[in-house]
């Protein structure tokens, strides 16, 4: 295949304690020989640790918050593209996508390039919209129901049992043995992350994950399957390692299908004591474990970039099982003026790197 | 008997499940009846490799051939109906 020589611009770089997913798109992307292009690391936060890993990206911007609009956005991608050139943008974070789905071609026309989600999708594989999964295409999800009030609380578990899981839309999940629980984590996690919350059915089992790219038009590119082996207490995966579950291949491939999804994306599943698999979320982007990926023989890192450059993608061929990621947490020592011109300018380009 | 024959069996004797991600350690008659198993042994012909290969009488083999099987099947590895012929 042809090397990608494009420049590419992703976010994500918050390897923090909960990662964004940039760090190890960027890592697939090194790590690949046909990758001969440029990365552009696009942060919020100085601090992001990834804008300091060394020879990952060759250049970094600040850019605004998703709540500062879209034009904000357009405003600062247009001046990164005129500053380091720029073909194509992949934005590693949920929060980013709905400024950005649907305004495509708002930035082609400034010769950014995406490969992303429909907003019909997008909302397709949100938490409130899994039941119409099962009911309308048949995927297995734990029986549950959206609440914007705690007193369904009170019932739920004639409904569901104990335990239950009562989780946010965004992020957070609290398994509950008790009304009083439940009744705590709905209003801990309705503060943090606002209303609705959900409340489902347990599944009690192993959690198991796959990271996914669909080519939107109801077809599986590729879909690696991992598993697991350190957990933090944020139930990050710490360690893992890819398995063979074609029971899990399927449902992924079978979410995909439902949602015609288009881009990256990572199914969260529970396969349980009689070995079946429950779909329990479909996050809209890779997972931070997604140069696993790469090294398992499907580096959808690239293909995402191939994609959103109109280059064709053939379906992978089978991933290797027994391909194992150990994450290491390190201290990366810079010079305070490796921040500086991040805080002062915004940007941090290498003179070798302007294209102006 | 289908988990068995997807592991990864190391000669020194890490072993991989590929559908669970799960790995554990054997020591080396472990290893040599892991491969006796998969390859549809006997009770007889595993107490006769253990023979063979190690240090040990055959009554006590027996016995601990067995345990061996109980602990796989209790692993899932095995299934639980599973009856090594003798």
């Amino acid at each position: 295949m042809r090397p990608f020589t494009g420049t590419v611009a992703i976010t994500g770089l918050n390897a923090i304690d909960n990662p964004g997913p940039g760090v190890a798109f960027a890592l697939a992307l090194r790590r690949d020989p046909a990758f001969q292009g440029r990365i552009v690391g696009l942060a919020y936060d100085v601090l992001d640790p990834g804008l300091y890993l060394p020879h990952l990206l060759d250049a970094s911007f600040l850019i605004p918050y998703p709540s500062a609009g879209r034009d904000a956005l357009l405003s600062r991608l247009e001046h990164v593209r005129s500053a380091v050139g720029l073909d194509v943008l992949v934005p590693n974070l949920d929060s980013e996508l709905p400024a950005l789905m649907g305004h495509e071609d708002a930035l082609l026309e400034r010769g950014i390039a995406t490969f992303l989600p429909t907003r019909g999708s997008f909302d397709a594989r949100a938490k409130n919209r899994l039941d119409d999964l099962r009911a309308e295409h048949g995927i297995p999800v734990p029986e549950g129901e959206a609440i914007s009030d705690p007193s369904p609380l009170y019932t739920a578990h004639e409904r569901y049992g104990f335990p239950l899981v009562v989780k946010s839309g965004f992020y957070g999940a609290r398994v509950c043995w008790s009304v009083d629980e439940a009744v705590r984590a709905f209003h801990a996690l309705a503060a943090k992350w606002g209303l609705p919350i959900y409340v489902q059915r347990y599944v009690a089992g192993d959690e198991v994950n796959v990271c996914a790219l669909g080519d939107g038009e109801g077809g599986t590119l590729g879909a690696v399957a991992m598993k697991k082996t350190v957990i933090t207490e944020l139930g990050k995966g710490w360690a893992g390692v890819t398995i063979e579950d074609e029971a899990l291949i399927e449902l992924a491939r079978d979410v995909i299908r439902a949602t015609r999804w288009r881009g990256p994306c990572e199914i969260e599943a529970i396969r349980d004591a009689d070995g079946d698999t429950w779909l329990i979320e479909v996050n809209p982007r890779f997972p931070a474990w997604c140069d696993l990926c790469q090294g398992a023989g499907q580096n959808l890192p690239l293909a995402t970039c191939r994609l959103a450059a109109g280059q064709p993608v053939a379906p992978f061929d089978p991933y290797q099982p027994g391909i194992a990621f150990v994450r290491v947490s390190t201290d990366l020592i810079v010079p305070i003026g490796a921040l500086e011109a991040l805080t002062v300018a915004g940007e941090s380009i290498p003179a070798s790197r302007r294209t102006a | 008997m289908q988990a068995l024959a997807q592991l990864a069996l190391s000669p020194s004797g890490f072993v991989f499940d590929p559908r669970t991600g799960a790995t554990f350690t054997v020591n080396p008659s472990g290893v040599v009846l892991l491969e006796g198993l998969r390859e549809g042994q006997r009770l007889t012909e595993l107490v006769h490799t253990l023979e063979q290969q190690f240090d040990a009488r055959a009554g006590d083999l027996a016995r601990d051939v067995l345990e061996f099987v109980r602990r796989l099947q209790v692993e899932g590895l095995l299934a639980r109906d599973f009856e090594l012929e003798a």
